[in-house]
């Protein structure tokens, strides 16, 4: 059973009714042949007409659909011979956080991310992409990783947020999202990062402060759920659709404030419709970010990562 | 450097400036709820002479009572023009901040000042709670950033003071954005080989723990304060279970490895200033005599037996003691 969001249901109905005649008729039967091909022209049309205009709060809901390709999917369609590594060295292995070595476009990288899971078992298993202090430690390990190898760094990101919890709390969750950041942005090596679903608040910021920040087309970046923001400043959880519109979480909304570099589009209908479109663009787009990137030295690269961030809101201050 | 020409006499200032609560001559302890006299308030640094609660500080008060003679001078920052976003919750952002400013008579929810501090010149940012709960947008992010940068102008120690609920909602992403640049800020401390001293004042949660305020050279807390990165409610209904006594305030995390120290208010300057001059006048011919003045318990300070993480140093003949826990 195909999920489907709510704004979807004549898409929906289009695709059900032109799977139903795929069954129905053999091939031979032009008829029958014809009337799909006409469905799908007008499902294509009203898929772009939809995507085109997704509201925010859509796009949030795109964002976290659950056929969404999630970081494993990027993993095993962009990386050759990914190796995981795991543990902090320290308390646990975070499997909210995936990571490890492997070949990217030709090229060693570390590659960090975060996994929602596609499943109940490994939406358990992978806590909901909400990693703990542990999960953070793991990635500046990585990261320690990258630096004394001079590999290039890709993140993925993708999490509702830092795991809220007395046991992240007491192993000190500010500390390791600090820190990530922290390590992350005295890297000598390219980071490029990109938002492949939901950038949720610290949590995504921990895995994104790069040389180059990507977000997919329908991805959303925040720094608060439009859900938590509207309980606070509306006291009611039923004005997320209003926070969302408010907090301007869209990729179109984040490249006009330039808080990040680029948008990677996804194929019609979005990535749920079209994983392996979506994740090969998102190979291009990364690979191009990645380039220029190679050619600075050390110092170079940490500088300008620092200065990107530096320059950020400036324009708003007088 | 016009932008260090703001030279304010807080002190005369304070003198002047009418009291908050200009009909009230009565405190009331938010923990207690003793009725306290503004006046023995004021003069125990607004800490509770009933039960001891820290009661939260304007920054202007907080600057007063740190520096030498409570002389110090403010630089001028750069503010946010009217509202990034365009963001309308209830309200318009742009009002709020506008009532805000009006109200408080600041621009945003952080003060930078310079000044001595047991002689030594130190560089200070304190956040002030009281505007927009001293949420971390563009002009905080900008006005630690500047702090560093003074600092390292003037190769002087830089203390930071959270007060703040975490980021800034109503600037949106910009806010989260201040998480690195905040970070940026303590790294050019870093390079520079200068200290960072975070006190932790009640609260520090959110974004802002998640940042430079989690990354001090030397981590302090006033006692009590709340000092975490989720909010208590959220964890609450995360895990649908009661949270632990004294979760997420300053002695739990001293508990738990993440702070060094939990200082009493009154005993605040004297172990600042201690550090900081451990930390500058790293040979004892350095120093410059430090004149005692400004903290009403700084004469006769005695180490209450067995106390240790409190700020105060342990005697010489004993230091090999490193926990004691006697009491």
């Amino acid at each position: 059973m195909l999920s489907h969001l709510d704004f979807e249901q004549s898409i929906v109905e289009l695709e059900t009714k032109i799977e139903e005649l795929r069954h129905l008729g053999d091939a031979a039967n032009l008829k029958i042949a014809g009337e799909v091909s006409r469905l799908e022209a007008r499902l294509d049309r009203l898929l772009r007409q939809t995507y085109a205009k997704l509201a925010p709060w859509q796009k949030v809901q795109v964002a976290r659909h659950p056929r969404r390709p999630h970081c494993t999917d990027f993993i095993s369609g962009l990386i050759e011979g990914f190796t995981p590594l795991a543990g902090d060295r320290a308390f646990a292995d975070d499997e909210a956080i995936v990571g490890g070595l492997g070949r990217f476009r030709g090229l060693s990288v570390v590659v960090i991310g975060q996994e929602k899971g596609a499943d109940t078992d490994s939406r358990v298993k992978h806590n909901f992409g909400m990693a703990k202090p542990e999960g953070y430690r793991k990635a500046q390990r990585l990261m320690a990783v990258a630096e004394r190898f001079g590999l290039p760094v890709v993140t993925l990101v993708d999490t509702p947020g830092a795991y809220p919890g007395v046991g992240a709390e007491e192993r000190g969750q500010a500390e390791a999202i600090a820190r990530s950041i922290d390590v992350s942005l005295a890297l000598r090596v390219p980071v490029v990062g990109t938002v492949i679903g939901e950038g949720g608040s610290g949590g995504a910021i921990a895995l994104a402060a790069a040389n180059s920040v990507l977000m997919l087309e329908h991805a959303i970046y925040s720094v608060i759920s439009p859900e938590g923001c509207a309980s606070i400043l509306w006291r009611s959880g039923e004005h997320a659709r209003d926070a969302a519109e408010a907090l301007k979480l869209t990729a179109a909304d984040l490249l006009h404030l330039k808080v990040i570099d680029e948008i990677v589009p996804e194929p019609v209908g979005a990535a749920h419709r079209d994983p392996a479109t979506a994740i090969r663009h998102t190979g291009d787009a990364i690979e191009a970010a990645l380039k220029p990137f190679l050619a600075l030295d050390g110092p170079a690269l940490k500088a300008r990562r620092r200065e990107k961030f530096l320059a950020i809101g400036s324009q708003f201050l007088i | 450097m016009n932008w260090l020409t703001n030279y304010v006499r807080p002190k005369l200032r304070a003198l002047v400036r009418k009291p908050d609560v200009p009909d009230n001559l009565w405190v009331q302890c938010p923990s207690c709820e003793q009725m306290v006299f503004h006046r023995e308030m004021e003069a125990s640094l607004h800490v509770c002479p009933n039960c001891g609660h820290h009661l939260r500080l304007p920054a202007d008060r907080r600057l007063a009572i740190l520096f030498d003679d409570g002389v110090y001078q403010t630089i001028e920052l750069p503010r946010i023009e009217a509202d990034p976003l365009k963001f309308r919750d209830r309200k318009r952002y742009g009002d709020r901040l506008k009532e805000t400013r009006a109200k408080l008579g600041a621009d945003d929810a952080i003060r930078v000042a310079h000044g001595r501090l047991g002689g030594i010149g130190v560089v200070v940012a304190v956040f002030e709670f009281g505007f927009m709960g001293g949420s971390m947008g563009i002009a905080v992010g900008e006005g630690l950033v500047r702090a560093a940068r003074l600092a390292v102008l003037q190769r002087a120690p830089l203390i930071v003071f959270p007060a703040s609920g975490g980021a800034r909602m109503q600037e949106g992403i910009l806010s989260l954005m201040q998480m690195p640049r905040s970070v940026i800020a303590v790294q050019e401390m870093r390079e520079a080989g200068l200290p960072y001293i975070v006190v932790l004042t009640d609260p520090t949660t959110g974004g802002v723990t998640a940042s430079f305020a989690m990354l001090g050279d030397i981590a302090i807390a006033e006692p009590g304060a709340v000092i975490g990165f989720a909010g208590a409610r959220v964890i609450e209904d995360t895990i649908r279970q009661q949270l632990p006594a004294g979760f997420q305030r300053a002695e739990y995390l001293l508990d738990h490895g993440i702070i060094d120290m939990v200082v009493h208010r009154h005993k605040l300057r004297d172990t600042l200033i201690r550090l900081v001059d451990l930390l500058v006048n790293k040979r004892a011919a350095d120093v410059v005599p430090i004149t005692a003045h400004g903290d009403p318990s700084a004469n006769g300070a005695t180490r209450p037996n067995g106390a240790d993480r409190t700020g105060e140093p342990i005697p010489a003949e004993r230091s090999h003691d490193h926990r004691p826990r006697a009491d």
